[in-house]
Order: structure tokens, then C-alpha cells, then sequence
């Protein structure tokens, strides 16, 4: 391969992680944007939502890659009621309290959920490999092919490739659309911009942040379904990391924005990518976190954060 | 009101008699050397107190204070640099190391609202972690650093086997951080940073320079838990792997602060009795006793009690921000804050 395949390589590569952190992110943004709380458990919610698919794939057998429509619409159902119940049960009671008292609720779920991914692994199925420590990795099976639509060329452009950006592309359109045109999309943006306005003009407030949380929990679902069938394998551990990834999308796109999250997200694939080839794997999350933390201390409200005041 | 802020010393005084009581005590009986781990875990626990208790800072990432504290006694004491300095020495200039990376990390995000700065100390604590790792040349990768050489006492030498001076060591250096917090809450300093937490604007009208009371808190936050970690190694006589001091270390340290209450010294010590106690004498204990009823089928993830840690952890920061946000031991202005339709006098029936 030449240096210039290697690159276009690496370009794929960030550009289909991206595009699954840009739908976890999109997930912490909304909900950052309408109640401000930086959803810990948003990555953790993501874990679930795999072995959710990948209990799914083994208990009714699924080979055909078709089965992936099959698991994107039971997956997200999933984690967008489980977000639901725990804002329902945790957060919602937490609205009037000090402002970290929901962050610290957020890492208590984020634990929890860690936890039921580690007991979730142990269930005695084949896909989970019976005999296998809980702990461990587990593989997922392969539902979509990994062959090259380029042919015979070095570059490797997959069936997988294509399926991510066949998935979140439309996902994210749509997304826009129900944001900016339906009822449900006026009111959480009404309640983003000011709680007692929207609230004074007849909006059932905990009814659209709890419509937020369902919205942002499917949007990791299908994250999730996205991620286990490129990827291969999941960890219930494996949330922490997406989730950091994807909350650094968020605020390098400047939080509350939806493009800024999409944008963020790719940002944070290529930068993944590259630093993976050029740089030195060992370093990459590093790297992550020191733009993170760059980002917050220069540039606090992200890339389009200044120019787009409209949040969610 | 007396008899409350009393509780530390009579914890103090209690924990000091234990290893007596064990003379007289049935063999067998390891209260005292499972004690160790739980002063080690109240020290990181004050550390973090001065900044999330006292001052009403996040911070998501003291175990990479306490891996700076734990490396820089490393690299001070052992016979592979060029330093080699005795255990006092070392670990008063551990304290000078870990106020400085405080102020260092303070310095550029003091000014970030509260949930930005959480994550930027929960960033910080991911990239010690990593780049402990990769540099592996000074700091031995995921072998760590070791051995370290014991301390030494006029002339006594600890040693791993005899557990009694490491205690009263500990006890010792736990024992002058409660009174140092406790007359730190109350000074002047320590009136400012209760004004940041009530109110940073009010205080700031006030006369209170926020953003350099904020930075001392940082730095002596960061000093304590930088001597947790250089005490640990030494007990230890190895830093460990750098993975030993990742997030849920931090985590558990957070839910000392937030089980025991927030800003109050001796809620922060029951804090470490009920959390670092549940964690390592309760889970540990738990395992040994249905292990030898023979309860733990290896093939079945739910019977073994470790499996269970995270998720208790998890409910308990989920239940105390629910029902109980000030803690078991509360400082009696965080709860007249917390529950402020409560009467303080309820009025008799």
C-alpha cells in the first residue's frame, strides 16, 4: 500500500468510527442542551444496548444481514425506554437540587449499568461463550460481510463501511427534520431555551425531557447495534471509553448543537484514526482527552457553539 | 452539637486501642491489618473533601493525585534512581510534588463551571493513567516501580510481616491530616471556601478572591491525596500498575465524601469505615464464607460477591443524591441547605 492508500485507509476508518461516536454524542448533546447534565450513564447505556443485540443475535439465531433492520428496531426500543426510566426514577427528582447532585446520580447509574453489563455477560448462552470468565470480550458475529466494494483495490471500502453510513446518515436527517419540524422538536427546543417560558406557555415540561431521554437513549441504541456489528466485539468496560469519546465530540462541536455533534464526532474518528497510524496507538486516548480538556479550557462553548445559539 | 464534632477523635481513640485488643483477642482475628487500607482510603477521602466537601468543587479524578504521590515517593526512594532519599524526607517532598500538579492543574481550569471542571479532572486522571504507562523507561510500565525501601523510625525498620508501626504510622499521619482539616474548616481560609460552595457570587462580593481560595483548595486537596499515595507504596513497597489508580478509585473515594457528608471531617472518616470497609473487609469476608459452604459455583456470575461491587456502589451514590444528599454525618449547614422546608425545630405534638 502507498502512503497516500494508507491515508485514504485511515480516512475510512475515522470517518465510520465517527459516524457511531456522532450518535452517542448526539445522545449527550440533547440531553445536555435541555436539563444540562452531562449524562454519565449515556456511554454505559451504549454497553447495554450491545449485549441487548448481541442476546438478541443468539437467542433467535440471526445470520442474514438483514437481520440488522430487525435489530435496529428492537434495539433502540431498548435503551431509549431504559434512558426514560432512569430520568423517571433518578434525575427527574433531582431537578430543583444543587447542580451536581444529577452528575453525581448520573456516575451512580453509569456504575450500575456497568455492572449489569458484566452480570449480563455471564448468562449462560453460546454467543456469550459458555465457560468463558463474565469479564471477557465477547465476540459478535459477523452479520454483515466484510468484502471490498472497491474490488481488487487496497484500499478497503466494506459492506460494513457502507451500512454504517447507510444507517446514521438518513438517522441523522431524520433527526434534524423531527427537531426542527415537529411539535414534539419545537417544544424540547422551547424547553432548552428557557424551562419556565415553555412551561408558562402550556408545555408539559417533565413530559418532553423524559420524550429527550427517549430520543437520546434510541440514538445509543442504535450506536450500539451500529458499533457490535462493525466492530465485532464487545466489553461491558467498553462504555466508559465510547462514552468519553463521544462526550469529547460533544463539546468540540460545542454542546447543545446537533451539527456540532456530528461534526465533533467525525473530528474525533479521524483524530482517533490518525493518531492510531501516524502517532502510536498507546497514545490515542490521550490524545482524546488532552483535546478534550484543551477544548473546554480555550474554547469552552466548541467549535459551533458561538455561532448557532439554538440549542437542542 | 458537641458531642458531634467529637466523632473523630473518639474514632481516632478507638482505632488506636484496636491492635491492644487484639492481644486479648482470639487468633485469627486481622482487624487491625484490614484497618490499613481504610485509613489510606479516609486520607484520599479528606483530600477530596477540602474540594468537593469544603469548597464545592467536582473532582473525578484523585486517584492520579495519589499515583503522583506514589511515584514521586518511588523515584525519590528507590536504588534504581539517582535520589535515594530516606522515607521522611521523600514524603515530605511527595506533599511538595503533588501541591505543585495541583496548582498546575488548577491554574488553567479553575475558572470552568462545575460540571466542565469535573470532567476536565476526570480527563486528567485518564492521561496520568496512560502516560504512566507509556513511559516506560522512567516509570517501568505496567510492572511499576519496586522495591522500594522500608521506612525507617530512629532506626527502627518497618518491615512487611510486622504490621503494628505501619499502623500507628498510618494512624499517626491520619490522625495530623483530621486535625489539620479540621482546623483548616475552621479558619479564614476555610469560611471562604464554605462562601464558594453556598454562594461563588455572594462570596465574591463579599471580599473572597474565589479564584485563588479555589486554587489553594486544589493544591492541598491534591498535597493529601499525593500522601495517601506515597504512604500506600511505601506500605506496599511498589507504585503497583498504573491501572491501580483508575476512575473507580476515585469513584470510591467520592462515595466516602458523598455517603459519609460533604464538608464535615468526621462524615468523611464513617464514609471510609462504611465504604473502604464494605469494599475490602465485608465483599472480601462475604466471598471466604460462601466459598467455604461451597455457594460460589465458578459457572454462575451472580453467587460471587466481587461481581456485585460496582452495582452497590452505583445505588449508593444513586439513593444518598436522592434521599439523603447530605450524608450520614452531615455538616449541619449542608443539611439546613439540602432540606431547607424542614423546620429547624420540628414543633412538637
Amino acid at each position: 500500500m502507498s502512503a497516500w492508500e494508507v491515508f485514504v485507509q485511515q480516512l475510512i476508518i475515522g470517518l465510520s468510527n465517527g459516524m457511531i461516536i456522532a450518535l452517542i454524542a448526539l445522545g449527550y448533546t440533547m440531553v445536555y442542551g435541555i436539563i444540562e447534565l452531562i449524562n454519565f450513564a449515556h456511554g454505559d447505556l451504549f454497553t447495554l444496548g450491545c449485549f441487548c443485540a448481541l442476546t438478541l443475535v443468539g437467542a433467535l439465531g440471526l445470520e442474514h444481514a438483514a437481520s440488522v433492520i430487525g435489530l435496529l428496531a428492537v434495539v433502540p426500543l431498548f435503551c431509549g425506554g431504559l434512558n426514560w426510566l432512569v430520568e423517571r426514577l433518578a434525575y427527574r427528582h433531582l431537578r430543583d437540587a444543587t447542580k451536581l447532585a444529577p452528575l453525581v446520580s448520573a456516575i451512580g447509574v453509569s456504575f450500575v449499568f456497568m455492572n449489569i453489563a458484566l452480570l449480563w455477560g455471564g448468562v449462560p448462552m453460546e454467543v456469550f461463550g459458555m465457560g468463558k470468565a463474565a469479564a471477557a470480550p465477547k465476540d459478535f458475529p459477523v452479520l454483515v460481510s466484510n468484502d471490498n466494494l472497491l474490488g481488487e483495490s487496497p484500499v478497503q471500502f466494506t459492506a460494513k463501511d457502507a451500512m454504517v453510513a447507510g444507517v446514521t446518515l438518513p438517522l441523522m436527517i431524520a433527526l434534524t427534520w423531527f427537531v426542527k419540524r415537529t411539535r414534539t422538536g419545537k417544544a424540547m427546543r422551547a424547553v432548552a431555551q428557557d424551562r419556565v417560558a415553555a412551561q408558562l406557555m402550556g408545555v408539559n415540561v417533565d413530559r418532553v425531557i423524559g420524550q429527550t431521554f427517549l430520543v437520546g437513549g434510541a440514538l445509543a441504541g442504535v450506536a450500539s447495534v451500529v458499533f457490535a456489528v462493525y466492530n465485532n466485539s464487545i466489553y461491558f468496560q467498553m462504555g466508559y471509553r465510547a462514552g468519553m469519546d463521544a462526550f469529547t465530540a460533544a463539546v468540540l462541536g460545542g454542546i447543545g448543537n446537533l451539527p456540532g455533534a456530528v461534526l465533533g464526532g467525525l473530528c474525533i474518528g479521524l483524530a482517533r484514526a490518525m493518531s492510531d497510524q501516524y502517532l502510536a496507538t498507546r497514545w490515542t486516548n490521550v490524545m482524546v482527552f488532552a483535546i478534550l480538556i484543551l477544548v473546554l479550557v480555550f474554547r469552552p462553548s466548541g467549535l459551533l457553539g458561538g455561532k448557532l445559539r439554538e440549542k437542542v | 452539637m458537641k458531642a458531634r464534632w467529637q466523632f473523630h477523635w473518639l474514632f481516632l481513640v478507638i482505632v488506636a486501642v484496636v491492635p491492644l485488643a487484639e492481644l486479648v483477642l482470639p487468633q485469627g482475628w486481622r482487624i487491625a491489618a484490614l484497618l490499613r487500607p481504610i485509613f489510606i482510603m479516609a486520607m484520599l477521602g479528606l483530600g477530596l473533601n477540602i474540594l468537593t466537601g469544603f469548597t464545592g468543587i467536582l473532582n473525578l479524578g484523585v486517584a492520579a493525585f495519589m499515583a503522583v504521590g506514589a511515584y514521586s515517593y518511588a523515584i525519590l526512594t528507590c536504588d534504581i534512581y539517582p535520589f535515594q532519599l530516606g522515607f521522611w524526607s521523600a514524603t515530605g517532598l511527595t506533599i511538595l510534588v503533588g501541591l505543585t500538579v495541583g496548582l498546575l492543574l488548577g491554574l488553567p481550569t479553575i475558572r470552568l463551571r462545575g460540571d466542565y471542571l469535573a470532567i476536565v479532572t476526570l480527563g486528567f486522571g485518564e492521561i496520568v493513567q496512560d502516560v504512566l504507562k507509556n513511559i516506560d523507561t522512567i516509570t517501568k510500565g505496567t510492572q511499576g516501580i519496586n522495591p522500594l525501601p522500608a521506612p525507617t523510625f530512629f532506626g527502627y525498620a518497618f518491615r512487611s510481616e510486622v504490621y503494628w508501626p505501619w499502623y500507628y504510622l498510618f494512624l499517626g499521619c491520619l490522625a495530623l491530616v483530621v486535625l489539620l482539616n479540621r482546623n483548616l474548616r475552621r479558619s479564614r481560609l476555610g469560611r471562604a471556601w464554605i462562601s464558594i460552595r453556598e454562594d461563588e457570587l455572594a462570596a465574591a462580593c463579599m471580599g473572597v478572591n474565589t479564584m485563588q481560595r479555589k486554587l489553594v483548595a486544589f493544591a492541598l486537596g491534591a498535597a493529601q491525596c499525593s500522601l495517601a499515595g506515597a504512604l500506600w507504596a511505601s506500605f506496599l513497597g511498589s507504585t503497583g500498575e498504573p491501572g491501580n489508580y483508575d476512575f473507580q478509585v476515585s469513584i470510591m473515594a467520592l462515595c466516602i465524601v458523598i455517603v459519609g457528608g460533604m464538608g464535615n471531617v468526621a462524615g468523611v472518616l464513617l464514609g471510609a469505615l462504611v465504604v473502604a470497609g464494605f469494599n475490602s473487609i465485608v465483599l472480601e469476608d462475604l466471598t471466604s464464607f460462601l466459598k467455604a459452604h461451597e455457594l460460589i459455583s465458578s459457572s454462575n456470575v451472580l453467587t460471587v460477591p466481587g461481581n456485585w461491587k460496582y452495582m452497590l456502589f452505583g445505588l449508593a451514590l444513586i439513593l444518598m443524591m436522592r434521599f439523603k444528599p447530605e450524608g450520614l454525618l452531615p455538616s449541619r449547614q449542608l443539611k439546613a441547605e439540602l432540606h431547607p422546608h424542614e423546620p429547624r425545630n420540628p414543633p412538637s405534638l
